[in-house]
């Protein structure tokens, strides 16, 4: 495919405008955040055009913006944030995705990489029993249909209150583990029965669990208040989503969406782009399932994250306690909330779709969790299983430019059919080895899919949003060992 | 056993989408598109030569023109293997309108000591949906989440 040639005009190193004026029809500007040298693959790959399709969106308020970490995705870009005002403007289940509330859950220990090196097979072995995962897993709780009404207004809290977790974990995780305004009625049957037996599974595709070790702390202070203290500490991340259920919530929706989109005379560029007015009973439905879905995919890293420390405490031989394994923070990359923020110098309602993208609270934000007031909500960016992970705060910048959000990955390079003829599951299974990682993995091919090549290098994605001041580094851990479905 | 030809050389090809996959289907009508289309689908899914055509199912989807139809269609597929485990390797379109399909769909239930799962096909999407009519026929493009 041709190289998108439209103009993108250089704001500083990390800035990068599409004007309005590229295509007729876009109701505010594009903004990139990406190096020089991103904005040639970006360029390859198309993405700049899809940023502008964005802007096409009724009621969509400052910027089509897109995150370093971007890359081509059904409608809107991957890595994408775009708000719509409240009174005029539309919600778009593209905006959000298949995977609603795919996000990460991180972990602390108190345990060191020398404690859990030698230890790290029978460690694996432990979660990977523990876990379901794997293509077309399910789960170890079963839940029937009222069960799963329960689960999907009550989201995480429904799994606290099964003792699988703990008070503490709600208050570090995005919206207290419950998105409000979740209604079962709005979920179709089929929906419900791809959901009930997937429930507190993690998956396949580019999920997984990862035992990492922290190798550089670049903020210190705020580093300790989130409980990493020091090089060589190990972390555990949870990488999930809302499983078959966020799927057919999407589908069902993009569906009822595509009669809205003649019903309210909106003109698309793209039909993936299918939304209706946020107002309009169809906008609401979906606003209501989409909640139902996103709770499900907090339920089930609450309940991998209970099993991921029964796994830990079983080969210790400690209480969870003893191994300090309290929970850093839980955030959502792919998800929709209605959000005050100020545009034009005036409090505006707004509903912010962030694709493959992170919300990023500065510190004394209402919505930043107490014990974080001080430093801003923690962000966290897991990269490929072969490089580094990194974990960020917000900052107020975040919410003068991106409407409180950054990135949230490494972000794809290369589609899996191109990765896997690069390499071998075999190969990358060995190199990970031969680097000291050990991996587990239902399914050889999907690792090939899952290699390092097939990204972009986390650390330069986490450098631009540092850079262009929308978040702040804070650590960066390696992987040690690696669970992926 | 599947009716992948009848006068055009290939049924569908498998093609790379950065975050996802791609199929392209041929048929010489309408209905070995949509035929085809599925066995794409179900290509991705398993080894087609590893599905037995023990039993069949009957369908019917409807969707508001014919895009949507062939997408209602994917999905509905990819639901009954999410769902109830059911491997399809042969399709009979009985009728298909502009917005209705009705079809008898030859297969069998997933075994794990039979089948290897290749990839988890979550949904079949509108992303640069194309269906094509050539001098030699018809020709769609689907992407599908994974």
């Amino acid at each position: 495919m041709a190289q998108w040639q439209g103009q993108l005009i250089k704001i500083d190193d990390y800035r990068w405008k599409i004007p309005e004026s590229y295509k007729s029809g876009m109701r505010v500007p594009g903004l990139i955040y990406a190096t020089k040298e991103m904005l040639e693959s970006m360029r390859e790959e198309q993405t700049p055009e899809q940023v502008a399709n964005v802007a096409f969106l009724p009621g969509v308020v400052g910027h089509s913006l897109a995150m370093p970490d971007i890359h081509w995705g059904y409608g809107f870009p991957i890595g994408g944030v775009a708000a719509m005002d409240v009174k005029n403007g539309v919600i778009s289940p593209g905006g959000v995705g298949y995977d609603i509330n795919c996000g990460v859950r991180l972990l602390r220990t108190s345990l060191s990489e020398a404690e859990v090196r030698p230890r790290i097979n029978e460690l694996i072995n432990a979660l990977y029993r523990n876990v379901p995962s794997g293509l077309g897993s399910e789960g170890k709780i079963r839940v029937n249909q009222k069960e799963m009404n329960q689960l999907m207004v009550e989201g995480s809290r429904w799994a606290v209150k099964r003792g699988l977790g703990s008070e503490e974990d709600l208050n570090v995780t995005e919206e207290y583990g419950c998105l409000s305004g979740a209604d079962p009625d709005k979920i179709s049957d089929k929906a419900a029965k791809r959901g009930m037996p997937q429930a507190g599974t993690l998956g396949s595709g580019n999920h997984f669990l990862e035992i990492q070790v922290v190798k550089e702390i670049f903020d210190p202070h705020i580093a300790s208040i989130m409980g990493v203290d020091e090089v060589g500490q190990i972390l555990v991340l949870i990488h999930t989503g809302s499983r078959g259920f966020g799927h057919q919530v999407c589908t069902d929706h993009l569906r009822i969406m595509e009669g809205a989109v003649s019903k309210y005379g909106i003109k698309l560029p793209d039909r993936q782009l299918a939304c209706a007015p946020i107002k309009s009973p169809e906008g609401q439905d979906y606003l209501a399932a989409m909640a139902c879905a996103a709770n499900y995919a907090w339920v089930n890293r609450q309940c991998i994250a209970h099993w991921v420390r029964e796994s830990f405490s079983k080969v210790f031989r400690k209480s969870t306690e003893a191994l300090g394994m309290n929970q850093i923070y839980d955030v959502a990359h792919n998800i929709a909330k209605i959000e005050e923020h100020i545009v034009d110098d005036r409090k505006l309602k707004v509903c912010v779709h962030r694709k493959g993208a992170t919300r990023a609270l500065p510190a004394s934000h209402k919505d930043t969790p107490t014990c974080y007031k001080e430093v801003g909500q923690p962000v966290l960016v897991p990269g490929d299983m072969g490089r580094c992970s990194f974990i960020a705060v917000g900052t107020e910048k975040a919410m003068t430019e991106t409407f409180g959000s950054t990135c949230h990955g490494a972000g794809r390079m290369l589609s899996r059919g191109a990765a896997k003829r690069s390499v071998k599951g075999q190969d990358v299974l060995q190199e990970l080895e031969s680097r000291g990682i050990t991996v587990k993995a239902g399914n050889l091919s999907s690792l090939a899919e899952e290699a390092s090549q097939a990204y972009k290098d986390v650390t330069e994605v986490i450098d631009v949003v540092h850079h262009a001041g929308i978040s702040r580094k804070v650590a960066m851990a390696v992987p040690l060992g690696v669970i992926k479905g | 056993m599947y009716n992948r030809l009848r006068g055009m050389n290939k049924a569908f090809e498998v093609i790379d989408h950065t975050a996802d996959v791609g199929i392209i289907a041929y048929g010489v009508d309408i209905e070995e598109l949509f035929s085809n289309a599925a066995l794409a689908l179900f290509s991705l899914i398993t080894e087609l030569e590893s599905i037995e055509n023990k039993f069949h199912f009957d369908l019917e989807v409807r969707g508001g023109d014919i895009d949507s139809l062939l997408i209602e269609w994917l999905n509905e597929l990819i639901y009954l293997f999410d769902v109830k485990h059911i491997l399809f390797n042969h399709f009979y379109i009985i009728n298909l309108t502009h917005n209705k399909l009705q079809a008898i769909c030859y297969g069998e239930d997933f075994n794990t000591m039979k089948h290897t799962l290749k990839v988890e096909v979550k949904a079949a999407t509108y992303h640069m949906l194309k269906i094509d009519k050539g001098d030699d026929g018809f020709r769609a493009k689907v992407i599908l989440d994974i």
